[in-house]
């Protein structure tokens, strides 16, 4: 009998010292979530911004560019089936760029997320890439951290080159390859060209100060 | 209680006892991380300050901890540390979180931490497990970053690329091109050149030992020559 008393306030006692030490825990965590959310948001910002001050120049426009954004979708065009986000660049309420985040579907490795600057003229503000998983040292050559190849896409657009040249050299395009890998500068090439389809497709609805849900059902017609 | 003093303390961690080169605990971090100098001073970092603050809290706690729920509490205090911790690199070194972000959750599964909570801080005074969570995780740091400085200098002839992820702008500079206009040997950055670079890394440790153990002997031969 007292056995059995003595082993229900053991297990009572190690479940109040596990509950407390549960609460401690979570309460580190939430004062720590406390004081560093604003700043973390904050870093996201800044991140978000300079990638994009990167393509446009923040003197070339005059609105809050990180929160002016619409969501669109077009699996054939923008290569994922999830809504991307296009940020709106304007100047005294005029048209400046959009700048998209297109998904190159073909890497040699997975997909490939890219940062498309397009001016409302349709020349190319310029490419960056966001994420990738291409073999380090051949494929990762797409980062401007790695080479300059992705900064030869500024100034070009869908008149220049036209069509045939929009690829890689091998492929009789004006674009270089890389030694040993063809198919990752390949699937930037088309993802970049498929985005300055979208966006003389859509360029109006792209730039329309309000779109009330008119650009998710744009679907994926091709020229 | 087993007593052990302060400088066995030192030396296990950093030496006798390496987790990195001995215990080879923690690879899954140890070998991903690796790539270059800076990485792994991040994770390093991390895993240090981790280890240490686990092993404090878990010595601090030892009186109150129920020999039942000795574990689950083990994993609350690590896991709690490591969310703070992932938070804190999250806010002051962003840019280094983003390369480091998957593996931060990953020091919660390092099990030299649990290891060393349940080992050795839940039976010794605070001081003592303080400094053995500062020493275990400075000689995993060390590991680290011998690795990290093999792979990197023999991947892409540089050492401490991109510095500026970890000591702001003003360490851009920081970057050391060991062999100009090396084009790079693609296998140290990828993962079997983890692989191989930690097993020369033990290969070297042990010759070390070998020829200290060597010279010891000899001492004392040389001593009992004296005595007869």
């Amino acid at each position: 009998m007292t056995e059995e008393v003595s082993t229900l306030r053991s297990m009572i006692l190690a479940a109040w010292v596990l509950g407390i030490f549960a609460v401690l825990g979570t309460g580190l965590v939430a004062l720590t979530f406390n004081a560093t959310e604003e700043r973390i948001a904050a870093n996201e910002r800044a991140a978000l911004l300079a990638n994009l001050n990167a393509l446009v120049p923040a003197d070339r426009y005059d609105n809050a560019l990180t929160e002016d954004s619409v969501q669109v979708v077009d699996p054939a065009l923008l290569g994922t089936s999830e809504p991307v986000t296009v940020y709106r660049a304007y100047r005294d309420g005029k048209p400046v760029a959009v700048l998209g985040a297109p998904v190159a579907p073909d890497g040699y490795s997975g997909s490939i997320r890219l940062l498309v600057g397009v001016y409302a003229d349709g020349t190319l503000a310029g490419v960056r890439v966001l994420a990738h998983h291409e073999t380090p040292g051949l494929g990762d050559a797409i980062d401007v951290s790695r080479s300059d190849w992705i900064l030869g896409f500024a100034d070009k657009s869908l008149e220049r080159p036209t069509e045939a040249g929009w690829g890689v050299k091998k492929d009789g395009g004006i674009f270089d390859q890389f030694t040993g890998a063809t198919i990752t500068p390949r699937a930037v090439v088309k993802a970049v060209h498929r985005f300055l389809l979208y966006f003389r497709q859509h360029r109006d609805k792209l730039f329309a100060k309000s779109t009330p849900g008119g650009l998710e059902a744009s679907s994926g017609e091709t020229p | 209680m087993s007593t052990v003093s302060y400088s066995q303390i030192v030396r296990d961690g950093l030496w006798t006892h390496n987790t990195g080169f001995v215990q080879l605990l923690g690879l899954c971090p140890l070998l991903a991380v690796s790539n270059s100098v800076i990485n792994a001073l991040g994770l390093g970092l991390a895993t240090t300050l981790v280890l240490l603050a686990s092993n404090t809290t878990v010595s601090a706690i030892r009186r109150w901890l129920r020999p039942e729920v000795r574990i689950p509490i083990f994993v609350l205090v690590i896991a709690s540390f490591v969310t703070a911790i992932e938070l804190a690199m999250n806010a002051f070194w962003h840019e280094l979180y983003n390369i480091l972000g998957i593996f931060i959750p990953l020091i919660v599964t390092n099990c030299v931490i649990i290891g060393r909570a349940e080992a050795f801080a839940s039976k010794q005074s605070l001081p003592k497990a303080a400094l053995d969570g500062l020493v275990m995780g400075l000689g995993f740091l060390i590991a680290l970053v011998l690795l990290g400085a093999l792979r990197e200098v023999i991947g892409q002839g540089t050492l401490f690329s991109q510095a500026h992820l970890m000591f702001g702008e003003a360490a851009r500079g920081m970057t050391l091109h060991v062999i100009p206009d090396y084009r790079g040997f693609l296998l140290a950055i990828l993962p079997p050149g983890a692989f191989i670079g930690l097993g020369l890394l033990i290969a070297a440790k042990n010759a070390i030992d070998a020829g200290w153990q060597r010279k010891a002997s000899q001492k004392t031969v040389n001593l009992q020559e004296i005595e007869t």
